[in-house]
């Protein structure tokens, strides 16, 4: 145990060090506060926004964008994941058009989605999917890939049907990949939502920073920043915590 | 029930081809109903991909299968195939590995568990229902293989170099475990090793292949040794070094073959 407070106190450390270096440069007018800031006015503005509540509103839409775009991305490139790598002639097909899409940068379709489905939510979510779905659909055809054959011929010489197979073979071999996937889906989740409303809309925290930038007022940048910070470090902690539970055959330590 | 006249296995001029690489030729030979019979040869001489054949896992490129007289197409129903690599579910417990056939085979999950206790109590791990594999050791990997295939009562067991990564005193534990088991109800046995001596101490015939590619059937000898046995003990006896010599005679030159073609 003292050795992990004191390596949280080198990373306390940091944080506060950086901090007071920051704010003291921008004090001694090495930095000029008007493009950097100040650490103690961000911290003001937020605590400013929390107690004027305007900002829940921004972060419930904001996180509900992040968890639809999440949920049904995943959901869908889990789903088409596991088809098409069980499905060898289906995969064939449809390779060539999973490479183009996937080669599309995503950000130039906000505007497309925009146009489609409005300003509201919908369209922000049409973005994160568009993120997410490839990242776990090839984390999932990746992982059933490279399910060990010689665990597979075991459960088919044990006399395991195809749907036995998917749910005792292929599903918690690929745990691993679909898992780790979703970690970094649920950041790419977050980046379709903000990205969207900082493109165009009227609500979410990308929008508050897109306004902001708009008045070149930097400490609301920097505020908006911390709380899109926070807001993906408690995300990915719960995705953390399914993690632990899913995955808890495995040696620990690896 | 038992009965070396009849045929469990039979195996009728098998060809494997892959691509221009013929692993095994024309091989034909059987397996009598509660017999226990190995295969040994020089490493890569296709004897995994004999057992594969067998088991329906690969399908040879010519020539046929027949268990208990009835032409095997698919997977082979009959057969309990342990492998020689690491093929228990690791994200399962072993007690629930050792249930898994039973689940497969729609048997309640209740029912499966207590059977998969009783058996993880025969391969002498009792206490360990709830370990995962990756925290067994070695032997007690295979003990729960083991288990995970007897549970379902196959007639014919497929081994391939079972015993093959275990130090040796774990494998000789191994190797009179198995012949205890295998004495209960004397299933037919195909088990496959490159150890001659591990052949000679557990099996009634051993068959000689050559080494690879093209390989052949070399030799056939009946071991002429009583059961039931001790398989360290019967090493030193006169009659085991009299068998040992006379098959290994045959079987050296196909190791210096093999030798020769891979180093």
């Amino acid at each position: 145990m003292p050795k992990i407070s004191k390596l949280h106190l080198y990373q306390i450390g940091l944080f506060v060090g950086s901090l007071f270096v920051w704010e003291g440069l921008v004090r001694a007018k090495i930095a000029d506060a008007f493009f950097f800031s100040m650490p103690s006015s961000i911290f003001l503005r937020l605590a400013e926004w929390l107690i004027k509540g305007d900002i829940y509103r921004h972060l419930s839409i904001t996180f509900i964008e992040t968890l639809s775009a999440f949920v049904m991305g995943t959901g869908l490139g889990i789903g088409i994941g596991l088809w098409l790598a069980l499905a060898p002639k289906a995969l064939k097909v449809l390779e060539p058009y999973i490479k183009a899409f996937n080669a599309i940068p995503r950000v130039v379709l906000a505007p497309i989605f925009t146009l489609w489905f409005g300003l509201g939510m919908i369209s922000k979510v049409a973005l994160g999917v568009t993120l997410v779905f490839f990242l776990a659909f090839f984390n999932t055809y990746q992982g059933i890939r490279e399910v060990n054959p010689v665990i597979l011929a075991n459960a088919r010489m044990l006399g395991a049907s195809r749907s036995q197979l998917l749910r005792h073979v292929y599903l918690p071999s690929t745990a691993g990949w679909i898992i780790s996937s979703l970690r970094s889906s649920i950041g790419f989740a977050v980046v379709g939502a903000v990205v969207g409303e900082y493109l165009g809309s009227s609500a979410g925290l990308g929008y508050l920073i897109a306004q902001a930038e708009g008045v070149f007022d930097t400490t609301g940048v920097f505020a908006g920043m911390t709380l899109l910070v926070v807001f993906v470090l408690i995300l990915d902690s719960v995705v953390n915590q399914v993690e632990r539970h899913i995955l808890a055959w495995r040696p620990s330590g690896t | 029930m038992t009965n070396p006249n009849k045929s469990a296995v039979q195996l009728e001029g098998i060809t494997v081809r892959f691509g221009d690489y013929t692993a095994v030729e024309n091989v034909s030979f059987e397996v009598g109903e509660g017999e226990f019979v190995a295969i040994v040869g020089p490493t890569g001489c296709g004897k995994s991909t004999l057992l594969s054949v067998v088991a329906g896992l690969l399908l040879p490129t010519s020539g046929e299968i027949r268990t208990f007289n009835e032409a095997t197409k698919g997977l082979n129903r009959w057969v309990g195939y342990l492998f020689q690599q690491d093929a228990l579910l690791p994200w399962k417990t072993a007690l629930d590995n050792v249930a898994i056939g039973l689940i497969f085979r729609q048997v309640p999950t209740q029912e499966a568990r207590q059977q998969a206790q009783e058996w993880l109590a025969k391969v002498g791990l009792k206490g360990f229902e709830n370990y995962y594999p990756h925290q067994l050791s070695g032997g007690m990997k295979k003990r729960v293989g083991l288990a995970q295939i007897l549970i379902l009562n196959p007639k014919i067991l497929l081994m391939d170099e079972p015993f093959s990564a275990l130090d040796v005193q774990t494998r000789n534990l191994m190797e009179n475990e198995l012949l205890r088991l295998w004495q209960e109800d004397r299933k037919s046995v195909l088990f496959v090793t490159h150890d001659l001596e591990e052949a000679v101490a557990l099996t009634d015939r051993v068959l000689v292949l050559s080494a690879g590619p093209a390989s052949k059937l070399m030799g056939e000898f009946t071991i002429p040794l009583s059961r039931p046995r001790d398989v360290a003990e019967i090493r030193l006896t006169d009659k085991f070094l009299e068998i040992h010599r006379e098959i290994w005679h045959i079987l050296r030159g196909e190791v210096l073959k093999s030798y020769a073609q891979n180093f």
